[in-house]
């Protein structure tokens, strides 16, 4: 009997477990609230009342009227911001691949010991420190056509002079030229924690089986640097896609609209012509594409991890 | 002769026939004096005292004398006054949403009437500053209206009739040019169009990096700088008197043939993506002999510390066009916010910041031409100022040819940035013609838009 009291009161307790655990977890599913409403008013709100602002024509100063999917089918058809889409990309990817590349070789070169590295790894990650608008203003002296020290150095070597961002062919490989000199250094950092996170015996194996340093890295460095080279990716693609002060500051997306990225356009609409209704139809295609891209690169990501 | 020596001479002559006269006609005109010293006493500038506002300025000379000085203004009135000067661009963008949000944090507000006058005016931002003129309780005697140039008042005046700004500073183009370099090739200031290209021509040396002349090339920027060509044309204007955009007629076109060929011949290569600050920097070096550009960079220019040419620098109106002779003006003003609970102490600072030893101050200071026109008669101020009497004839003539270098339109960013992208591809070697009927077509129904909104 009492062992059968027993079975019940057990029964009755993991019975009740279940219910208990739904109550705990309602008495404390308040303490989500505050969280709850700092993701719905800095996130959820915002987002929601920008896709209702596409969808009116709504200019500051001005009425608010509704014109349904009328902003997005103006953007289809806008050269302008369709040209601005092509620049973005193109601006992008030279902003990644160049500054990936030359990073890689800095940490590598900054990996080996050599006299003087401390001073030489601080001397080299200086220009990211330094603040963009300060750092822009100062290229524009330098990118002057007559009077900027770039084209002076350049004649000191016998190189003809360049229009630099001054021309409509050249301003964006210059534009990037700036980027890359400001933001290569935080490849660099990223990838040169990960080559000191290596493992040593991988080397040593492969040094006894006779690889050469090509195959080494070929085999070893690159498998094993991969994780960091997709981190520093994603961050790098981030930052180019967003790249807003430095092509402001010195070209204002000019000459014509040769530099005019997806964000400059954006700019412009928003806060030169008050056309905020369609100002936030680019918003919300440009949310679109960075979704494709980054789930592009999470796709890959993974694809790195499962190899 | 010491003043007791000349007193003692007075008295030994007696009291004359003449004396009486004139000490008659004196008592005659003394109680309009009395009146008006009267008014001047009785006029009560510290009625706000106490009161604080906030003044929301663009950055620039003009601005930076107001703040230096704005100690004279709150000892006068026991007004706090807290002022700040955003770079230009900011701080339209700045104002308008604060405008937009119904609660700005500013009481008086710098406005730059050829980007945001109508829209200013649209919104009602301002308040009518008329009813404030009206009123002799808060309108100092020696306010004196009527010293404001009537382009300057015109400017300030909205379509409605409504005055909802009191006028700064009115801009004017002019053109600066190298004495040195046209000495040197025996040539004379142009008076026209023509004679400018020809003398750009023949000054150009691009094996000396020195060129004829050097403007604006830059999108949105460049458009000031077609319209000082525009409105040497029968046309004159953007639009027609149905307001309705003409920028693609035979006279917009010759204007960008102009533009197109002093930029593109006559102008250092990488014009296209100058703005003022690097033509600015290449005339300042002795590169260029010609620069069209507003009155506020002569003292820039005229500064030893920093310029290669002080002391060289010519100043001409703008050469006359095929049919007129005209220059383009701009200006700024001040509004006071409608939703101003201050309106009162903002109006007394109006008047201070308006007034006639400011815009003075503006004048011999090189910081640019005043709206009033009492600042130019003044010879003693001009004869001690470090700028040659040919700059003030320069801004005196200018003033009476200059008309509005900008369609007073809502959407004028986007119109000087659309037609500014057109006159930028010209630079390029791009078909005038073309471009300008491309930019007037991709513009012409956003103004139409604008219209019937407004």
């Amino acid at each position: 009997m009492a062992g059968s009291t027993a079975t019940m009161e057990q029964q009755a307790t993991v019975g009740a477990t279940p219910r208990r655990r739904h109550n705990y977890a309602r008495r404390y599913w308040w303490f989500v609230v505050p969280c709850g409403a700092v993701v719905l008013g800095t996130i959820v709100f915002p987002w929601a009342f920008t896709l209702y602002m596409s969808l009116h024509d709504f200019k500051l100063g001005g009425g608010r009227e509704w014109v349904g999917h009328a902003n997005y089918v103006k953007l289809v058809t806008d050269e302008r911001f369709l040209y601005s889409i092509l620049r973005t990309l193109y601006f992008t990817a030279l902003s990644v691949v160049i500054p990936m590349v030359l990073g890689l070789l800095a940490a590598l070169a900054f990996h080996r010991k050599f006299p003087l590295r401390g001073l030489a790894r601080t001397v080299f990650i200086l220009p990211m420190m330094a603040t963009p608008v300060a750092v822009a203003l100062v290229w524009t002296m330098m990118f002057h056509p007559q009077l900027g020290v770039l084209n002076w150095l350049l004649q000191q070597v016998g190189l003809p002079p360049s229009m630099w961002v001054y021309a409509p062919d050249t301003v964006i490989p210059t534009l990037v030229m700036v980027e890359v000199w400001h933001w290569t250094p935080l490849v660099m950092l990223i990838l040169l924690g990960g080559l000191a996170s290596l493992p040593l015996d991988p080397y040593e194996a492969a040094k006894i089986d006779g690889a050469s340093a090509w195959q080494a890295f070929r085999h070893i460095t690159l498998p094993l640097l991969a994780p960091f080279l997709v981190v520093a990716l994603i961050i790098r693609t981030i930052d180019a896609l967003k790249a807003f002060d430095t092509i402001y500051v010195i070209t204002q997306g000019g000459p014509g609209t040769a530099s005019e990225t997806i964000n400059i356009f954006l700019y412009l609409q928003a806060f030169a012509y008050y056309n905020l209704g369609y100002a936030s139809a680019v918003v919300v295609v440009f949310f679109a594409i960075i979704i494709l891209l980054a789930m592009v690169l999470l796709w890959t990501r993974a694809r790195v991890k499962d190899a | 002769m010491t003043r007791c020596e000349a007193e003692e001479t007075m008295m030994s002559r007696g009291f004359t026939r003449r004396t009486a006269l004139t000490a008659g006609a004196g008592l005659l005109a003394a109680p309009p004096l009395v009146r008006q010293a009267n008014a001047q006493s009785q006029f009560d500038w510290k009625r706000f005292s106490g009161e604080r506002i906030e003044v929301s300025l663009t950055a620039n000379p003009r601005s930076t004398i107001l703040i230096q000085n704005q100690r004279e203004f709150e000892d006068m009135t026991g007004i706090r006054v807290g002022a700040e000067q955003i770079p230009e661009q900011q701080h339209r963008q700045k104002f308008a949403i604060e405008f937009a949000s119904g609660r700005p944090s500013f009481d008086v507000v710098g406005i730059s009437l050829h980007v945001n006058k109508r829209q200013v005016g649209k919104a009602r931002w301002c308040t009518d500053i008329k009813a404030l003129m009206a009123d002799p309780t808060i309108t100092a005697p020696d306010f004196d209206f009527a010293d404001f140039g009537e382009g300057a008042v015109a400017y300030s005046t909205q379509a409605d009739g409504r005055m909802d700004t009191l006028p700064e500073f009115t801009d004017y183009f002019i053109l600066y040019y190298n004495k040195e370099l046209l000495a040197a090739k025996n040539i004379a200031p142009p008076a026209t169009f023509d004679e400018m290209y020809d003398s750009a021509r023949r000054l150009t040396e691009p094996s000396r990096q020195i060129y004829g002349n050097v403007g604006r090339g830059l999108r949105n920027a460049n458009v000031v700088l077609y319209s000082s060509f525009l409105l040497g044309t029968q046309q004159r204007d953007f639009l027609d008197g149905q307001r309705r955009l003409i920028s693609d007629s035979p006279d917009a076109i010759w204007a960008g043939e102009f533009y197109k060929k002093l930029l593109r011949d006559c102008s250092p290569p990488g014009v296209s993506g100058f703005n003022w600050n690097e033509s600015q920097t290449t005339f300042m070096q002795g590169r260029a002999a010609f620069w069209i550009d507003g009155v506020g960079f002569a003292a820039p220019l005229e500064d030893r510390t920093r310029s290669r040419v002080a002391g060289k620098v010519g100043y001409a109106v703008v050469p006359r066009g095929p049919a007129h002779h005209h220059c383009a003006m701009f200006g700024t003003a001040f509004g006071i916010a409608e939703q101003s609970r201050k309106k009162g102490a903002s109006w007394l600072y109006l008047q201070w910041a308006s007034g006639k030893a400011n815009q003075l101050r503006y004048l011999t200071s090189g910081a640019g031409s005043p709206a009033r026109t009492s600042a130019y008669r003044n010879e003693e101020a001009i004869s001690q100022s470090r700028f040659s009497r040919e700059f003030f004839n320069t801004l005196i003539e200018s003033a009476r040819i200059s008309r509005p270098g900008l369609p007073e339109i809502v959407p004028v960013t986007e119109f000087r940035d659309t037609l500014g992208s057109a006159l930028t591809a010209t630079i390029g070697g791009a078909d005038v013609a073309t471009e300008l009927r491309r930019a007037t077509e991709a513009f012409r129904p956003v103004l139409e838009q604008s219209e019937r909104e407004s």
